[in-house]
């Protein structure tokens, strides 16, 4: 009984290094430089963590993309925000995220397309939401223009050209009851989906409310199962 | 000048000097635009450090607690005392001096002097130099203004000072030459304001400025020091430290005008290129930058729109030209300006050594090219639309975050350090809805929420709405009640807050306010 349990994660650490593999070998670009990931997190992304140039689709929650800005952003790189005016700040620097290093852009209109691709040109992370669903090569461009400059994006929503599809659900909270407590902290899965097909990979991941004070904390959220 | 040096311990030089009695209220009504028929007092810790003629009249006298000065008048207009408002506010008068005669010294905001052997030559009189100087003052609005004329600094304030026998009594006082020591006799040893040396004096049973100048010098010097020597120097009329001129400040503003008229904003930005090099030149030849910038537009009908740019770092030539550009977008409806505009004038509100401000050797390339790519978009979308933040004070969500245009420097509007008592707990809502969203709340019977006077909810929240959709309650806490300002009924507010997660695992933050219910963030 104990030599399965111990065996298991073995071979099922052998499966994914193969598909890795073949994953590699499937790319159709040179490998790019990762980005610092939530650890949780990285695990799941196909190439094992966030690359530059590449882009990502988050699945409505804001949460989840401050999860995923902490770790660049405490390393030193700079995030811009373009298209959500809804973006807590106050989270954000509870989740890790260095305001000074944060620009936001909640009003684009029309030029959401230039306002993304002038940001993309100095800025490491950007996080967006297409206004409609943006024109096939507009997308092209911006995506080539991505790759240039080595950055990467994370799109609120669908997007044609992501690596992959991020989704947080089955939020169960703790510290609040019935008409009493408050919220305190909670255990979510983060469920992230490949371009490159294959089974979905889930996480479950332990938020915790931190301190809501900007600097280099450790990223709130530790790993429960993978 | 050889004889000059030898003289000069022994005869001082004709010093003329001005004193502005009550600067400091002066000051405070130039500064603020009272008029001079109000009672103002200057408070300095709880007590009355200056005050104005018509509260002096009512019974208000320097060193009275404000308490009892307030007593005493009831319509007394307090201002805290701010040193730097009285040097700030007396900045135009030295000008206005300096415009007339050269060589003026600052003393302390109210009082400075001057050297009055030139003037008296060009003018034709010390008198007649002096006549020039009060009527140049009496225009600029300074009023009550008395000038003493005497062998030295010193001698020349005492004749100043000096209270007028007759209430018009002539607001200028000469001391003729040589006759210093004759003039200072017969006043009180308090005038030379050094407490431990005057009380010792009078114990001695000396008690005018002529007892004291009567001692022998040498033994004045061993008894009470080089200090005591000094002031018994001054008491003989032998003030011997002269007028040392101050430098007058550079004249750092720019300005152009346009003739005609410019009424585009491309073509006031272009026509401003140039005059923005010459300003961040003429800053850089001073070895100064400038972090902070008042830009003044005039435009043809007389409109003056006046605003003062921070810059988290300092102005370059093309940040000077984006900021009169989007103080023109600003000013602007779609189709363009108001009207033409006639002239631009750049003026460096705060400047700081250029040492300070040297970029170093390796470095600071990223940001330059981050502030570029930035201030494109700023371009593009207009000024507001770039934001940076960070957490400030308050208690919603919404108050809290502080955003303000990139290329500002950021200023709270709540101090973040005070500790809010009423805050929500961590963690903050990742979505704040700006602005909030309109919902119902409901009870398991289906009537909308409602709250007593007491801060009691009526029922359980049992269903949140927005709209045609509906989400259960599966859990939830509060009601948090904040009372905010409750005692200015134009920013009173009472929001109470709830935290409801429904049954999809999606929390909530609601409010109340005013009976009806908000969305204000989301945990999502």
């Amino acid at each position: 009984m104990s030599n399965l349990a111990l065996a298991l994660p073995a071979r099922d650490e052998q499966v994914r290094e193969l598909q890795e593999r073949i994953r590699q070998l499937q790319s159709t670009r040179l490998d790019t430089r990762a980005l610092p990931t939530h650890p949780a997190i990285a695990r799941l992304l196909p190439g094992g963590a966030l690359r530059e140039g590449a882009t990502y689709s988050v699945d409505r929650s804001l949460t989840l993309l401050m999860l995923l800005l902490a770790a660049p952003s405490a390393a030193g790189a700079w995030c811009g925000v373009v298209g959500v005016p809804e973006f807590g700040i106050e989270a954000a620097a509870g989740f890790g995220i260095d305001l000074e290093r944060l620009v936001l852009v909640p009003h684009p209109g029309d030029q959401w397309l230039a306002a993304t691709a002038a940001i993309a040109d100095a800025l490491g992370v950007i996080v967006t939401r297409p206004p409609r669903q943006a024109s096939e090569a507009s997308v092209a461009r911006l995506s080539a223009r991505l790759r240039k400059r080595g950055a990467t994006m994370l799109v609120l929503g669908t997007w044609p050209q992501s690596e992959a599809m991020l989704s947080l659900t089955e939020s169960a909270w703790t510290g609040i009851g019935d008409g009493h407590g408050n919220l305190q902290s909670r255990e979510v899965t983060v469920t992230v989906t490949s371009r490159m097909g294959g089974r979905p990979r889930s996480a479950r991941i332990r938020l915790s409310g931190t301190a809501a004070q900007p600097g280099p904390a450790a990223p709130p959220g530790s790993i429960l199962s993978a | 000048m050889f004889d000059n040096d030898g003289m000069s311990s022994l005869a001082p030089d004709r010093v003329m000097l001005v004193w502005c009695p009550d600067w400091p209220v002066e000051a405070a009504i130039r500064l603020h635009g009272h008029t001079a028929a109000t009672p103002i007092a200057v408070i300095q810790t709880g007590r009355v450090y200056a005050c104005s003629a018509p509260a002096r009249a009512q019974g208000v006298s320097r060193g009275l607690k404000l308490r009892e000065a307030q007593a005493r008048c009831p319509a007394l207009l307090v201002t805290p005392w701010r040193p730097e408002d009285d040097a700030r506010a007396f900045e135009p008068v030295l000008v206005a001096i300096e415009e007339l005669m050269p060589g003026v010294e600052a003393l302390r905001p109210g009082v400075c002097a001057i050297r009055a052997r030139g003037p008296a030559a060009y003018y034709g009189g010390e008198e007649e130099a002096a006549l020039w100087l009060l009527d140049r003052l009496d225009e600029l609005g300074v009023l009550g203004t008395r000038i003493g004329i005497a062998d030295g600094v010193f001698t020349a304030e005492q004749a100043a000072r000096q209270r007028p026998v007759q209430r018009w009594a002539q607001r200028i006082r000469t001391v003729p030459a040589g006759a210093a020591a004759e003039y200072l006799a017969p006043l009180p040893i308090s005038v030379l304001e050094d407490a431990p040396v005057t009380t010792l004096l009078r114990r001695l049973g000396v008690y005018t400025l002529g007892d004291f100048a009567a001692l022998a010098a040498g033994d004045v010097r061993d008894r009470l020091g080089e200090q005591g020597a000094r002031l018994h120097a001054l008491s003989g009329g032998l003030d011997s430290r002269p007028v040392v001129a101050r430098t007058p400040p550079d004249d750092l503003d720019c300005s152009i005008d346009f003739e005609p008229a410019v009424d585009r904003i491309d073509q006031v930005a272009f026509g401003v290129r140039a005059l923005a090099d010459r300003f961040v030149a003429g800053l850089t030849a001073a070895r100064l930058v400038c972090t902070s910038l008042c830009v003044e537009l005039e435009a043809e009908r007389g409109e003056l729109s006046v605003r003062t740019w921070l810059h988290p770092r300092s102005f370059t030539a093309s940040d000077v030209v984006d900021r009169v550009r989007w103080q023109l977008q600003g000013g602007a409806s779609e189709v363009g300006l108001l009207s033409g505009i006639v002239s631009v004038r750049l003026s460096p509100a705060s400047v700081d050594s250029i040492g300070n401000h040297e970029e170093g050797l390796f470095g600071g390339g990223p940001d330059e090219r981050i502030h570029h790519a930035l201030s494109r978009v700023q371009g593009m979308l207009g000024r507001q639309a770039v934001l940076t933040g960070a957490v400030g004070g308050g208690r919603g969500p919404a108050d809290r975050a502080t955003l303000v245009p990139w290329g500002d420097r950021l200023v709270h509007e709540r101090e973040p350090s005070p500790p809010w008592p009423g805050r929500l707990p961590d963690p903050a809502p990742s979505t704040v809805f700006e602005p909030p969203r309109p919902v119902t709340v409901f009870s398991a019977s289906g009537d909308e929420l409602a709250m007593d006077d007491r801060g009691a909810l009526s029922a359980a929240p049992s269903g949140i709405s927005s709209g045609p959709s509906a989400l259960h309650v599966a859990a939830w806490a509060g009601p948090w009640t904040v009372d905010e300002q409750w005692w200015d009924p134009q920013h009173a507010s009472r929001v109470s807050r709830l935290q409801v997660v429904d049954t999809t695992g999606t929390a909530w933050l609601l409010a109340l306010e005013h009976g009806r219910w908000w969305a204000e963030g989301r945990y999502d």
